[in-house]
């Protein structure tokens, strides 16, 4: 024991850092802050730590090279001891790094710590929470696959539109003119120096501002910020009611962090590591990309948006977004900071986050996009074809053949992207039926030139055979009137 | 030195050193930004672009669209099979061509050939193209990218040699298919 104790002096008379490591370890914070509310911030760190240690352990076998990435992903998941593991546990870090990033961001937003003088430590982490953003991005592209490559295309092409400077952008991101070897080292460059040496820099900064400027107190209704007065109340609510922060609040962070890490270490067991999917070949065309978890809001988005919106969307929508999250400590810096007294803020909180999670739960399920082997796999429904004449049956088959069921169901199974199907007839009159097969509309192809008079009959009379049970077909009145005028029974 | 107006042989020494070290920067930032942009630059001399074969014009039968690949003419040691692209070739009639992208023209996903329908449906956002390459439905703003092409010794030859995406609408990829 005397031992450790001359050793870490000879240290320390040379280091002296242990009293400034003591000093701000010990430092006084409000008593009310050691709370569960206030551990997010220390399990970012936490999960960070664990994303440089499984990254630079990936990266002893990785390879950053077109030719050869997706094969030493593989081998990583199949011939290197835990290889799988190591990337499992890198690959549910980067998602539980995203989300409690997120988390952090919500509380310190409901609990006003953004405001006077704690500004700077807020516009630091909207920088750190687009750093993280951009690893996420980065580190799904050295996941080689099908995915990251059509990923790409898709980064490409939203890069593109920007005015003038559009294709040179895309040519940088890649590296030259296409998505290949170079595209792949300059985002391992980018994931592997740039991105974490800035993220490193900036969390120096954001923890030295947090110990610099203090804890943000626990958020009393009408206890009102203003910068002439907020300090030296600050410093007397820790001198009045402070404890140390270590131990007093330290041990929450230590349990939380601990739990973190159990987590996504549960995680990487339960569920194994991501990909990779397919081999990044473009040739193989038979794919469906689709983004991570964290982006598959944006996903939904870019189905939705009317095409007219997209492109200002795509370049106006994130400046807008980041310059309101940099302005918003200027905008708001001082006043309420209890979110008690602040509903706008809740409001604005509970918004986003509905919006983006319906985003992300309807990119679950694409209901916009063609199911393409529908035509082909999905059977139609025996109550649909029973009592049928041969042309309505023929009608099924010209249904089934020019892929109408890619985009429409029958019986609840088929595309999703127009109108289900089991009733139409009840809604439209055999003329519309003809009409919108024939001139498509309303965001459907027009299937005039590649129908027969024969087919068009017939799918037509399988069409207005779909009705409820007890409810006649759709009928034009004036037709009634018309034949009843001139003496015939319609 | 008390007085401040008056430059010290220390300061002078310290300005130049500043100075002397910004000329040295600025000196090895012209070769860094060269290195940097050197992917875009080498773009704008249409280095990329060459004419590549597609095949025999008999491997494409009339009134068909069937889909070719072909090697990208630029190719570095590293690529793997990334430089290997797909594309979706229809000979109208004759030696009436067209060559389209397999990128859709919303975010370059690609697009997969119905001929039963006669549509190229997109399977990531939705969008759907006429057998002419012309927007059908969906979020596309316009139909699809095609390929310059003529026919040489009787094979069918495309200008490629870079990604296909919307921004490059304006220069490379500009012919907009006729309306359906």
């Amino acid at each position: 024991m005397r031992l450790i104790a001359q050793i870490g002096e000879w240290f320390d008379r040379r280091l002296q850092l242990a009293a400034p490591i003591r000093e701000a370890a010990e430092h006084a914070v409000p008593r009310n802050t050691a709370s569960w509310w206030y551990v997010f911030g220390s399990a970012a760190l936490t999960v960070f730590l664990l994303q440089l240690v499984t990254g630079i352990l990936l990266a002893l076998i990785y390879v950053p090279s077109a030719s050869e990435a997706w094969s030493s992903l593989q081998a990583l998941n199949h011939d290197v001891t835990l290889g799988w593991f190591i990337r499992a546990l890198h690959g549910w870090g980067s998602n539980f790094m995203v989300a409690i990033v997120l988390i952090h961001m919500v509380q310190v937003f409901l609990f006003g710590a953004y405001k006077f003088p704690r500004e700077l430590t807020w516009i630091i982490g909207v920088f750190l929470l687009l750093m993280t953003l951009g690893m996420a991005f980065s580190g799904q592209v050295l996941r080689f696959d099908q995915d990251a490559y059509w990923g790409l295309g898709i980064g490409a092409s939203i890069a593109s539109r920007v005015p003038i400077f559009g294709p040179a952008i895309v040519k940088l991101m890649l590296g030259g003119p296409i998505i290949a070897g170079a595209t792949l080292s300059r985002f391992f460059a980018l994931h592997v120096f740039v991105i974490p040496a800035m993220l490193i820099g900036f969390v120096c900064l954001h923890l030295l501002m947090v110990l610099k400027l203090g804890i943000n107190e626990w958020p009393m209704p009408g206890r009102i910020v203003k910068r002439a007065t907020y300090e030296s109340e600050y410093h007397q609510l820790t001198k009045k009611d402070g404890a140390p922060f270590v131990p007093y609040a330290v041990w929450k962070d230590l349990f939380f962090a601990a739990f973190i890490l159990l987590a996504v270490a549960a995680c990487a067991v339960y569920f194994g590591p991501f990909g990779p999917t397919g081999r990044p070949d473009p040739t193989i065309i038979q794919t469906v990309p689709k983004p991570d978890y964290f982006f598959l809001w944006l996903y939904a988005l870019l189905s939705l948006l009317p095409p007219s919106l997209e492109t200002p969307a795509l370049l106006i929508g994130p400046v807008i977004v980041i310059a309101g999250l940099v302005l918003l400590p200027f905008l708001s810096g001082e006043g309420e900071k209890s979110w008690r007294r602040r509903p706008i803020a809740v409001l604005t909180v509970l918004l986003i986050a509905v919006t983006l999670g319906t985003f992300t739960h309807l990119a679950g399920f694409t209901p916009w996009s063609p199911h393409m082997n529908a035509w082909s796999g999905d059977p139609v429904p025996e109550r649909f074809l029973h009592g049928t004449t041969a042309l309505e049956r023929q009608g099924a088959l010209v249904f089934q053949v020019k892929q109408c069921r890619n985009c429409h169901s029958l019986g609840e199974s088929g595309g999703q992207r127009g109108p289900a199907l089991d009733n139409v007839a009840a809604r439209l009159t055999q003329d519309q039926l003809i009409r919108q097969v024939i001139q498509g509309g309303g965001n459907m192809p027009a299937y005039g030139r590649n129908l027969s008079p024969a087919e068009t009959t017939a799918l037509v009379a399988f069409l207005a055979t779909l009705h409820p049970a007890g409810q006649a077909p759709a009928r034009e009145a004036a037709r009634d009137v018309v034949l009843k005028q001139s003496g015939s029974a319609p | 030195m008390s007085n401040e107006n008056v430059l010290s042989r220390r300061g002078l020494l310290m300005k130049m050193g500043v100075l002397f070290n910004g000329l040295v920067a600025t000196a090895l930032t012209v070769p860094i930004v060269r290195f940097v942009l050197s992917s875009i630059t080498r773009g704008r001399a249409n280095a990329y672009l060459s004419w590549v074969p597609l095949g025999s014009v008999s491997e494409f039968p009339e009134g068909e669209t069937r889909m070719a690949t072909f090697r990208n003419p630029y190719v570095t040691p590293t690529d793997g099979k990334t430089v290997d692209t797909a594309c979706w070739v229809r000979r109208v009639a004759g030696d009436e061509f067209q060559v389209f992208a397999v990128n859709c023209a919303h975010l370059g996903c690609p697009v997969r050939w119905f001929p039963q329908s006669g549509l190229f449906m997109c399977p990531c956002h939705g969008g759907a193209y006429y057998r002419d390459g012309s927007r059908a439905s969906g979020p596309p703003e316009r139909g699809l990218f095609e390929y310059p092409h003529k026919i040489e010794n009787g094979l069918v030859t495309i200008q490629a040699g870079e990604l296909p995406t919307p921004g490059l609408s304006a220069t490379l990829l500009g012919k907009k298919p006729p309306c359906a």
